[in-house]
This record gives structure tokens, C-alpha cells and sequence, in this order.
């Protein structure tokens, strides 16, 4: 690991005046995806501003029709939240089944969904569920959110602060595990909310986590596993790899899909 | 430097160290507490697991100065004197181990899924076990001294 300068601020504000004022700086919340980066000298920051002194990004509060997670919840916490298991159980299970119990104990929401990992879990809950991502400056919908591989629609000076998830009439996430590092080979988060059917998948797009419009229509008609058993996404837009081909891919993502819609009961 | 202080296996410890170390790195090397084992570079062996602030976490992928303040336990600190804590007497008695390599890591895993969930059943423990890689048991006995440390934690 190359040498840094380390901050541990205690409010929101000053972790972004700290970023700025640092001439590469980078905020660090759970550590589980940028300590390992940092270890292979794939990114060497200036300065590592810790995330996690900030009392207000930590915290689950479920009110009205809406659950809301602070940035720096750790996995484990919302996997063992009865409020959000009441609420979305969905997305207490998907927490439940991120990497393995120390990753779970450390990794947090925020960074999370900030590295946007082609085969992370939480972006397809947030696309999935259309939640909503507060940041240190605005409010953004999770289809604004994620960009591409690996890229979002944050600033390098924006803090993630909490996700709001409005809560499902049904939903279910069911994926297909790198079995090494559990990452999603395939994952399908499935949800039918107010604002109407949405599916997500992450594990296999080019350009990371994406919905399937064919599949949200089908649903809508007919909320059955059946409906989305002849739909198959195009390869040409899935990744290849030494973990699976963009066909094997497509195929997963319809058996997903008819699994997730078929748990969502 | 930025100075650390930390409370590991009971004792209050300080020291100096770069923002860049490691939370095992600290313990192995400043503490020389060699108990815990680094296995991999990718964070994912489990070798290095330790208890921070009660829940288990790896210690190498974690820096010193995010332990400012914690308590951490490690594999050094479980035992009572000479008498061992029941998970270790498990793992004795079970054969839960061969070269040992991956033990400090497996019992402090053990440790804290026992405490979080004493009633696991045997495929909770499995898939507790998903961070902790083992080369030589083939993680059957490994289960049994959990599910014996079970009766006797
Ligand atoms: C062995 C292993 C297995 C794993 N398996 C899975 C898995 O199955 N599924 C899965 O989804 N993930 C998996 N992960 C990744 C894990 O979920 C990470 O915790 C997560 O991707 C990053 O969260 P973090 O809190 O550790 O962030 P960090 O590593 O601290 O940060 C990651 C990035 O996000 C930025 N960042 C962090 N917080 C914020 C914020 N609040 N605002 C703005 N930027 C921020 C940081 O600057 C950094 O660029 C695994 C990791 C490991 C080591
Ligand atoms: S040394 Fe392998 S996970 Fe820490
Ligand atoms: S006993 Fe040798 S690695 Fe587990």
C-alpha cells in the first residue's frame, strides 16, 4: 500500500471540505472493497478520509411507506433489522447474503453502491425498488444514479448520506453466486410497488446493473414466473468472462427472474 | 505518525504507526501478537480474523487507525491461563484442525457465530463459515467442534 494521510472528521461537512482540500483524496467507509484495492497498489490517493466518525450517516428509520439506510450501515445491521425485515424482506435477506460475515460486518450501503461493482447486490435493490439516494448535495433516483462499470452520477466531493426504499406490495432478490467470492454471477431483484413492476439485474450487464422493460411489462399483465419465462435478454448487451459466457448469463438471468417472481409469492 | 490506542485482549495498548497499516499488521508487529495469520491478499481466507468491538472482522483488511479506540480481541486473548476456552478445547478434541494455519481465524469466526446465533444448525455454521478458507480438513470436523462448542460455551 502506497502512503497516505488519514482524516477522521465528525460531520458531513467537514469530510467534504476535507476531500477538497486534498490533492487526491478519497473517502473510505467499510474498507472491504478499497483496503484490498489499496493493497495491490491499484489506486494510490493522497488522502483517506474515514467515513466512519460521522454519527449521522449510520442508522435505519422506517416510516410511513419508506425505509431509509444510512450511508455507513453496515451489512449485517440491515440484514438483522427487524424493521427493515418487517418492511422489505427483500432487502434484509439480500444484505443477508453479501460476501460472508466479516465482510458483512464491515461493508457498508454507501460504499456499496458508490463502487457500483458490475456484480454487487445492493444496486439492483436500489434499482429494483426505484429507491431514492440522498447525497451531501442533492437527492438522485437510483435510474440517474448508476452510470456504468464502476461509475455513478456522484461528484468526487459528494458524500452518500442515506438510500430510501419505498416499501413493496412483493419482492424478492435471488441470485446465482460467483461460489468463490459470492459476488452475483446473476442476480434478479424483482418488486411490485406503487410506482409499478420493476426488475433489476446485476452480475451481467456491460454497463453494469440494469432494468428489463420486456419483463416489467409482462409482469405487470400477469404477476406469475410464467410470464417471464420466454423473455430472454440479449447477449450481445451481457459480459463474457472466465466465470460465465454472455449466453450462460442470459439464460440465468430468465431462470432468476422466474425465481424471484415465484418467491415474491 | 499518527499514534493508535486500542484495548487488545484486555490491556490497554498504544503505539505509532503509518495511517497505512494494518489492523494485523499492527498486532503481529508491534504487539507481537503472531497469533493471527495472514493468508491472503484478496480478503477473503479468513486467517486474520479477529473480534473488533464484539463482532468478528478481518483484521487485514482494516487499518490500525480505524481500531483507534476499539477493543479487539484475538486468539491470544481467548483462553484463561492455561485453560483453554471451550472453542479451542472443541477443536482439540474434535480434530478440527491439521496444520493450523487457518485455526486462530476459524475459532474466533466460530466464537462470534456462537454467540450471535447459539442454536445454529449445522448448514448455519457452513455458511457461517464462508469467509474462512481451509485447505486441509475438508470442514467436517471444523463443524463438529462448533457444534460440540455449542453445549459447552
Ligand atoms: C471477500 C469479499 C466478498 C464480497 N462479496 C460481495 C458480494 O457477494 N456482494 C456484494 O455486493 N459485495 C461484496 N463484497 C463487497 C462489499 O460489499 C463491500 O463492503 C462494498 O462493496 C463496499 O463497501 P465498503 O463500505 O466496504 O466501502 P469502501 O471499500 O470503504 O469504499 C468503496 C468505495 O466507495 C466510496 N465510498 C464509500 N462510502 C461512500 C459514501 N458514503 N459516499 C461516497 N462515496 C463513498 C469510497 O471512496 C470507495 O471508492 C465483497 C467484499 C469482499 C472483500
Ligand atoms: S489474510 Fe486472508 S482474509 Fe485476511
Ligand atoms: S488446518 Fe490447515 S488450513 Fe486449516
Amino acid at each position: 500500500m502506497y502512503a497516505f494521510d488519514y482524516h477522521k472528521p465528525s460531520s458531513v461537512a467537514d469530510a467534504v471540505s476535507a476531500l477538497k482540500g486534498a490533492d487526491d483524496g478519497k473517502f473510505v467507509a467499510g474498507g472491504q472493497t478499497l483496503i484490498p484495492t489499496l493493497k495491490q497498489r491499484l489506486a494510490q490517493p493522497s488522502d483517506l478520509i474515514d467515513l466512519g466518525g460521522i454519527a449521522e450517516l449510520n442508522g435505519i428509520a422506517v416510516s410511513g411507506d419508506t425505509v431509509t439506510v444510512g450511508a455507513m450501515t453496515r451489512h449485517a445491521a440491515v440484514a438483522g433489522s427487524a424493521d427493515v425485515a418487517g418492511a422489505i424482506p427483500a432487502l434484509a435477506a439480500l444484505a443477508g447474503g453479501i460476501g460472508d460475515p466479516q465482510v458483512r460486518n464491515r461493508g457498508t450501503i454507501g460504499g456499496s453502491i458508490a463502487n457500483n461493482d458490475p456484480a454487487a447486490d445492493y444496486p439492483a435493490a436500489c434499482l429494483g425498488l426505484g429507491a431514492t439516494i440522498k447525497t451531501s448535495a442533492r437527492e438522485v433516483s437510483a435510474d440517474d444514479f448508476f452510470t456504468g462499470l464502476f461509475e455513478t452520477d456522484l461528484a468526487e466531493d459528494e458524500i452518500i448520506v442515506s438510500v430510501s426504499f419505498p416499501k413493496a406490495e412483493k419482492a424478492a432478490y435471488v441470485k446465482f453466486d460467483n461460489p468463490a467470492s459470492r459476488y452475483a454471477l446473476v442476480g434478479v431483484f424483482v418488486a411490485k410497488t406503487a410506482g409499478g413492476v420493476r426488475v433489476a439485474v446485476t452480475g451481467a450487464g456491460q454497463d453494469g446493473v440494469f432494468r428489463v422493460p420486456e419483463m416489467e411489462q409482462a409482469l405487470a399483465a400477469n404477476w406469475s414466473p410464467d410470464a417471464v419465462a420466454g423473455i430472454a435478454v440479449d447477449p450481445g448487451t451481457l459480459n463474457s468472462d472466465i466465470h460465465a459466457s454472455a449466453e450462460y448469463r442470459s439464460h440465468l438471468i430468465t431462470v432468476m427472474a422466474k425465481r424471484a417472481v415465484a418467491a415474491a409469492g | 505518525m499518527p499514534t493508535v490506542t486500542m484495548t487488545v485482549n484486555g490491556k490497554k495498548v498504544s503505539g505509532e504507526v503509518e495511517a497505512r497499516t494494518l489492523l494485523v499488521q499492527f498486532l503481529r508487529e508491534n504487539l507481537h501478537l503472531t497469533g493471527t495469520h495472514v493468508g491472503c491478499d484478496t480478503s477473503q481466507c479468513g486467517a486474520c480474523v479477529v473480534h473488533v468491538n464484539g463482532d468478528s472482522a478481518k483484521s487485514c483488511t482494516m487499518l490500525a487507525v480505524q481500531a483507534d479506540g476499539a477493543d479487539v480481541v484475538t486468539i491470544e486473548g481467548l483462553a484463561n491461563g492455561d485453560e483453554l476456552h471451550p472453542m479451542q478445547a472443541a477443536f482439540k478434541e474434535h480434530h478440527g484442525l491439521q496444520c493450523g494455519f487457518c485455526t486462530p481465524g476459524m475459532v474466533m469466526s466460530a466464537v462470534d457465530l456462537v454467540k450471535k446465533n447459539p442454536k445454529a444448525t449445522e448448514h448455519e455454521i457452513r455458511e457461517w463459515l464462508e469467509g474462512n478458507i481451509c485447505r486441509c480438513t475438508g470442514y467436517h470436523n471444523i463443524v463438529k467442534a462448533i457444534q460440540h462448542a455449542q453445549q459447552t460455551m
